[in-house]
């Protein structure tokens, strides 16, 4: 009975239809599914507080709008990804409580500081512009919430990256002072922006699978590759360097060769030991239990409201 | 007691946290007048009108919509992905329901 329910699930991933929320799959890839698409929509949440933090600074009332929107999006496309994952049989709270207990991980990019306006330019430009790179083949995704998820993610992803790109662009265009606050911005966030697409290939274990399930269509590598390649021709319109004195074009390659990540400081970010790894987390936990009373508030209003329609019936 | 949260609320004791569940709606929208309203996503709300809201802000940010609707995920009645076969079989034996099945001489217009 399971060859048979395994080998339908094996058919509908080869034949690249769409796996959907009530048909049978292995307990496996449920549970990568969970995990990643979790990840994921943590990721989205506590994004936002190192963009939040620049919201009461913003340079001017249109740069101020254009901030909050941008927030504000990046918390729907955590409400679609936590939907997502419902379909997979958690609950939305389970995943929030294994986040703030730790047990699950957000992206490690979101563990950087914001000291300057000129982050929110370098966020925008480098940390949403590896983000689409990541998810725009996660559209294809061969479970179809996730896919449908992400298509709606990327939609809107593609605002982010242009107004960051604009940011920089006017800083970079600026004053002496402005253009080196943009520079230093761009210095601190490229090589982080490297290591969002994870580890190399040969040590990416769980990538093989995820593949082979179509969860995942290129490889860690390839997708590091495309970014690159991508940016270095919108540094030189920007007017900045990218801090790595090894990046030539390959002509044989047709790609842009690049230095060696220090894989070393990521396994340490992901450690928790980045710079902002305890500020994000003890943020996030004391915005939820903070925001008990509100969750409390509208159930009560809510049941009330039951309460009163169900007497004035009978 | 907070029906919000559940246990420990200091954030030492997030791990012994277990959050309440609150309803989960399936939100669908009406893209345009003249088209009907598509499945969207879901979310979760106490009641139908902070659901509507709630849908308001997260489906339709960049005029996606001009209708909404909302239905608790729990009302949904489906049919069973495992009987997909069978309960869909009756229609594949039946060819004759589309136009294309009749054979119609090649100088006969409108028809």
């Amino acid at each position: 009975m399971t060859a048979e329910l395994e080998a339908d699930f094996q058919r509908t991933i080869d034949e690249d239809l769409r796996v959907e929320p009530r048909d049978w799959m292995p307990e496996a890839y449920r549970k990568t599914l969970v995990r990643q698409i979790a990840q994921h929509a943590h990721s989205e949440i506590i994004g936002m507080q190192p963009e939040g933090n620049w919201i009461t600074r913003a340079p001017s009332l249109r740069r101020k709008a254009i901030l909050m929107a941008k927030v504000q999006d990046e918390a729907g496309h955590g409400l679609y990804l936590y939907s997502a994952a419902e379909t997979l049989g958690v609950t939305r709270e389970e995943l929030l409580d294994l986040l703030h207990a730790g047990r699950q991980r957000y992206s490690s990019i979101f563990n950087y500081p914001t000291p300057t306006w000129a982050d929110m330019g370098a966020i925008g430009w480098l940390v949403d512009g590896a983000a689409i790179v990541n998810q725009v083949p996660l559209c294809r995704c061969s479970y179809g919430p996730y896919g449908r998820a992400m298509t709606r993610i990327c939609k809107e992803e593609s605002f982010h990256q242009r107004q960051g790109f604009e940011i920089l662009l006017h800083l970079s265009k600026g004053t002496a002072e402005q253009h080196a606050m943009a520079q230093d911005a761009v210095d601190r966030w490229w090589w982080p922006s490297l290591m969002m697409f994870g580890p190399p290939d040969d040590e990416s274990p769980n990538s093989a699978q995820s593949m082979a399930w179509k969860i995942k269509r290129h490889s860690n590598d390839e997708l590091r590759q495309k970014f690159v390649d991508m940016s270095v021709p919108q540094a030189e319109v920007l007017g900045l360097s990218l801090p790595d004195p090894d990046l030539t074009w390959n002509e044989a390659r047709g790609h842009y060769d690049f230095g060696a990540i220090d894989w070393t400081e990521f396994q340490e970010v992901l450690r928790g030991n980045g710079p902002c790894n305890r500020q994000r987390m003890e943020h996030r936990v004391s915005a939820h239990t903070e925001g008990a009373w509100v969750r409390d508030a509208a159930a009560a209003y809510a049941e009330k409201q039951r309460a009163r329609a169900a007497g004035s019936a009978a | 007691m907070s029906s919000g949260t559940v246990g420990g609320t200091s954030p030492a004791g997030a791990e012994q946290t277990r959050t309440a569940p609150t309803t989960l709606w399936e939100v669908f929208v009406r893209s345009k007048r003249g088209l009907s309203h598509n499945h969207v996503g879901s979310l979760h709300a106490p009641d139908a009108e902070m659901a509507l809201r709630n849908a308001r802000d997260v489906y339709t940010r960049r005029q996606e919509g001009v209708s909404i609707w909302v239905v608790p995920a729990s009302e949904i009645v489906a049919s069973s992905p495992d009987e997909k076969d069978s309960f869909f079989d009756p229609a594949a034996d039946k060819v004759y329901r589309h136009p294309t099945f009749y054979d119609i001489p090649a100088e006969v217009q409108h028809l």
